[in-house]
């Protein structure tokens, strides 16, 4: 076939066709309307403002790598203001973390931006791979998941920062959405296309990349010969994830629009007050001072039962009960340290205290 | 029998299925059966192909270097890599730098030196 003009520059040669859009476009033009998507998505979400610390959720993978590589771009190019830091947090899965983390570092020279890597090793006293070695592969990503989360957080709080992003992109959130669909989950339907999220004591999360989709995401990183990696975790298989994410490669490939659409579906939702009214209340921890919904927060719950050797106590209710009879934990129970609210928030809390009632 | 040859390369954990090797070396024959029955039996070095064959011929094309790829380099789980013919939805496939949806896909024909990249979209964020 000849080759075929960028539709937007009409000179160049086209070496893309966009799958929101089903345009050819050329190399420059692509990177031009990539960046320029992501900063309408920044704008009108309005996510940051001057003299915003952001921390970038960096994983070594494909989309935090190029979430790193645009932010820079953008925050030069339009002045955002930003002191952008990036932030991993380091598992301790042999052969996979380890190398993904040496990535993250690189990132770090190339992009000249402060690196954290926080260890679940050194905040919960256990790896993955120490985990797994104890509890076997099944369950292990709910351990990792609530870690992670928490990790997050925490090394946030570390750098000051006042905002996460991550590299959570279209085709994530769609596959997000379809997954809490076939659940029932209601609740989580109703967050999950929310492009921020901010509890009255979390950190403010956001994605950037929520209406970028994957295939431009790789495009971008190929075309700018970004370095990533992308291995699998060996611990992961998560099955069903990975059954939604075929489906979902499969109605991308019969119509391209199907992702945006899906997220358009989910947001489209109306979510119920009294759905909403049945999320518990949110206290803090106890035992680590970290947002919790109950006396104590579902890391320490974990914690406890990897410590007493009853993994199981963190995942079902019905061995949580089981190991509270066998009594209280003991006094010498390993914990994780004590969470400090970052600043930033304890102004925000205290701002709203003092807001005088009409 | 002239043959081409051209550099294949494999990423985003997309290597993991060929011998975890990303950059491939591929002789292919310039002409090929325009019946794909007669590529599929057993793939045979590049010019012995058509040999004693009256089979009618047209030029190597992306479809045949998939087959080729899946018989000849393929270590692992070929269902990874294609599926209903072609690849698996989420791999991506440049041609010369440029994504294959733009020359034809299957029907894009291929040149000696022609440069051919997948890249796998699946694996880790
Ligand atoms: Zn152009
Ligand atoms: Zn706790």
């Amino acid at each position: 076939m000849p080759p075929k003009n960028c539709a937007i520059c009409n000179s160049a040669r086209a070496i893309l066709k966009r799958p929101k859009t089903g345009q050819l476009i050329c190399k420059d033009c692509f990177f031009y309307v990539f960046e320029t998507e992501v900063h309408n998505t920044i704008l009108e979400a309005e996510l940051f403002k001057p003299g915003d610390r952001v921390a970038i959720g960096a994983s070594g993978g494909k989309d935090s790598t190029v979430l790193a590589h645009v932010m820079k771009t953008l925050n030069d190019r339009y002045n955002y203001g930003l002191e952008l830091f990036l932030l991993s947090i380091d598992e301790g899965i042999t052969g996979y973390r380890d190398d993904s983390l040496e990535t993250v570092k690189r990132n770090q020279e190339q992009y000249d931006m402060p690196l954290k890597i926080l260890s679940y090793d050194e905040l919960y006293g256990w790896t993955m791979d120490a985990i797994v070695a104890q509890i076997g592969k099944k369950n292990n990503c709910t351990f990792c998941g609530v870690f992670r989360r928490q990790a997050l957080d925490r090394g946030a709080a570390i750098l000051d920062v006042d905002h996460i992003v991550t590299g959570h992109n279209a085709d994530d959130i769609a596959e997000t959405v379809l997954m809490n669909i076939m659940r029932g989950d209601i609740a989580r339907l109703g967050r999950c296309t929310s492009i921020c999220t901010q509890g009255e004591d979390t950190i403010k999360r956001s994605k950037p990349f929520k209406y970028a989709y994957e295939k431009e995401i790789v495009m971008y990183a190929y075309f700018k010969k970004l370095d990533y990696f992308s291995t699998e975790c060996i611990y992961s298989p998560d099955a069903y994830r990975g059954h939604a994410r075929a489906f979902l490669k499969d109605l991308e490939a019969a119509r391209p629009s199907a992702i945006i659409d899906i997220i358009h579906s989910g947001e489209a939702f109306e979510i119920k007050e009294v759905v909403k009214a049945t999320q518990k209340l949110q206290q803090t921890c106890k035992r680590c001072g970290y947002m919790s919904s109950n006396e104590l927060c579902k890391a320490c719950t974990l914690l406890e039962g990897l410590e007493r050797g009853m993994a199981n106590a963190g995942v079902t209710d019905r061995a949580r009960k089981r190991m509270d009879a066998e009594g209280p934990a003991p006094e010498n129970l390993r914990t994780i340290p004590f969470f400090q609210q970052p600043n930033g928030l304890r102004r925000t809390e205290i701002a709203i205290a003092y807001t005088p009632s009409s | 029998m002239s043959t081409i040859t051209l550099s294949v390369q494999f990423s985003g954990g997309l290597e993991t299925l060929f011998g975890n090797r990303t950059a491939h070396t591929v002789a292919l024959p310039a002409r090929v059966p325009v019946d794909a029955a007669h590529w599929a039996a057993s793939p045979a070095q590049p010019g012995s192909e058509q040999a004693g064959t009256e089979a009618e011929t047209k030029p190597v094309d992306m479809a045949y270097l998939l087959h080729h790829l899946r018989a000849r380099a393929l270590t692992a789980r070929p269902e990874l890599f294609l599926e209903h013919g072609t690849v698996r939805p989420g791999i991506l496939v440049l041609l010369n730098d440029a994504d294959w949806e733009l020359e034809g896909e299957g029907a894009a024909l291929l040149h000696d030196k022609d440069e051919v990249v997948f890249i796998s979209t699946l694996h880790g964020g």
